[in-house]
């Protein structure tokens, strides 16, 4: 039963003359080939060259500071909660005097850890922080593992560093 | 006696130096290979191993002999070895009767030809050598007491051997040119520009299939088939046994470039060939000639990969209808129009124009015994 006029019919008869001398379509073919062999080629040496990708791309995490230099993280444990991977532990601990220009709140985490193999880059820790502390970096990737040591990301690989900042499009 | 000794030496150091030039662009073969497929399919290529990746030959060659060298228990063991020996030795062999250039003046007023040895056979030489080049395969098929092995190599050397009737009638028409057998004789023949191309343009369509076939190159690939034969002639073989057949097919491309340049593209002949040697001397003229020959070679060995590149390979029917019913009739009729020419003088014009009406024929018969394509009733 015909349902609609999309269907196109296949005309397969007997080929061509020019079609079973093989030779104009050798010829035509060999040319494409040789205009390819010229082109740009369309892959890049990876570890050399980076592709950019994208101001949204979820890459390595990072726990920001804030304009003074304080860390943001107030060990609500909210992104702990939010991850599905359960990748984030956190040990919170007391603001003590004189610490002021390191926390911003009175309550930081004294350990803040997150396991690089069970983190599944979802974003969800991101959207979850209230204090705007913990991103995922659009323009690092988390690197290969060569140990299992490396694998758990403290405070020491994750927190900003001031004189570096990561500052995306849009932000102060 | 001195002179006797300054020749002897000459020679070898020659026949040292062709061996080596061979080897060496049979190794950057592998690599040139990838390279272009890479590029023609817009990739990269091998660029880890140095600068571009032009130590990739190196690393191959240490990863297959580090490979452990496997003899099946049951194969043939003395035939399982000298399968691929066998083809090295017959891939090699060619290059002596090639003319690589003209003579060449050493110390002591004496002079060499850049040939290997100048027989008045060479082209049977080529042809014999060729023949016996399919003996490493099937040898090495039939040792390894595998079916699909056999397969490989039994397609490998009724190709060959079908293919080798219309390289032969392709060859014959330049025999009729040049008189005769000697390959430097042809190519004196061709020098200041008579290429035998310009005679012979159908010859040298058909003598390119058929390199294509002898070498079991694209489109002519069947003996090596992952998806029905797993491998082809060389599946129980590995480390650098494996590696001689490969080499040897590489090694094969360079001499039947090099052949079909000295059949065809006028050998060491190139353009301005006299100027060089009236200013620049004699020997110089000689090795640029050296180089326009290896040049021409490496061109057609481009040309192996670009066809690898583009074409899917036929069936092995079709291969065989090309083979038997269009390349040998082809053949035939190339040898009788190239005695035509020769007796009207005119060399040129009756070839091409044979060709011409050789087409239109075509064309015409086709135009009356051509059916409409019938159009699928739904």
């Amino acid at each position: 039963m015909k349902l609609s006029n999309k269907t196109k019919v296949l005309e397969q008869g007997e080929m061509t003359l020019a079609e079973r001398m093989y030779l104009p379509a050798i010829v035509g073919g060999m040319a494409t080939t040789l205009k390819h062999f010229f082109m740009k080629p369309a892959t890049i040496r990876y570890p050399e060259q980076k592709r950019y990708l994208g101001p949204i791309f979820r890459g390595q995490h990072i726990l920001k500071r804030d304009e003074e230099g304080r860390e943001r993280c107030t060990a609500c444990g909210l992104c702990a909660v939010a991850c599905p991977a359960e990748a984030i532990s956190m040990v919170a601990d007391e603001r003590k005097k004189g610490e002021e220009t390191l926390y911003r709140e009175e309550k930081y985490a004294k350990v803040y850890e997150i396991n690089m193999l069970r983190c599944i880059f979802c974003g969800l820790c991101e959207e979850a922080c209230p204090k705007q502390a913990i991103y995922l970096r659009h323009d690092k990737m988390v690197t290969v593992f060569n140990e299992r040591d490396e694998v758990i990301y403290g405070k020491d690989k994750l927190v900003e560093d001031m004189g570096n900042r990561y500052l995306r499009e849009g932000w102060k | 006696m001195e002179i006797i000794s300054t020749l002897f030496i000459a020679k070898a150091v020659f026949i040292v130096a062709v061996f080596a030039v061979t080897l060496g662009v049979a190794a950057y073969s592998t690599y040139f290979e990838r390279k272009v497929a890479a590029f023609m399919q817009d990739r990269v290529g091998p660029d880890r191993a140095g600068p571009f990746g032009i130590l990739q030959p190196l690393a191959d060659a240490v990863k297959m002999f580090m490979k452990e060298d496997f003899i099946p228990t049951n194969s043939n063991k003395w035939l399982f070895i000298a399968g691929p020996c066998l083809s090295m030795l017959t891939a090699l062999m060619t290059s002596a009767v090639v003319p690589f250039g003209d003579k060449l003046e050493i110390g002591g007023g004496a002079t060499i030809d850049l040939q290997g040895i100048d027989v008045n056979i060479g082209i049977l030489w080529v042809f014999g050598i060729v023949s016996l080049g399919v003996y490493g395969i099937l040898i090495g098929g039939w040792a390894s007491n595998n079916k699909y092995s056999l397969i490989g190599a039994i397609r490998a050397a009724s190709q060959n051997i079908s293919y080798e009737l219309a390289m032969g009638m392709s060859i014959i028409a330049i025999l009729m040119l040049s008189g005769s057998l000697s390959t430097k004789t042809i190519v004196e023949a061709q020098q200041n520009g008579h290429w035998n191309i310009l005679y012979q343009p159908l010859g040298f369509l058909i003598f390119l299939v058929c390199a294509f076939a002898e070498c079991n190159r694209t489109p002519f690939d069947l003996p090596e088939c992952e998806t029905e034969l797993i491998g082809g002639y060389h599946t129980e073989y590995s480390s650098m046994k494996l590696g001689f057949y490969l080499f040897a097919e590489y090694i094969n491309m360079f001499i039947s470039g090099a052949v079909m340049a000295t059949l065809y593209f006028g050998g060491y002949d190139y353009l301005g060939n006299s100027w060089v040697a009236e200013h620049w001397g004699e020997n110089v003229a000689t090795l640029i000639g050296v180089g326009a020959l290896i040049g021409k070679a490496l061109f057609f060995v481009f040309v192996f990969m670009w066809v690898r590149w583009t074409l899917p390979r036929f069936r092995y029917d079709q291969l065989m209808n090309l083979g038997w019913t269009i390349l040998i009739p082809l053949a035939m009729f190339n040898v009788v129009l190239t005695g035509f020419s020769i007796i009207s003088g005119w060399l040129m014009i009756v070839s091409w124009v044979g060709v011409a009406l050789l087409l239109v024929a075509i064309i015409v018969y086709d135009s009356v015994t051509y059916k409409k394509k019938k159009v699928a009733v739904n």
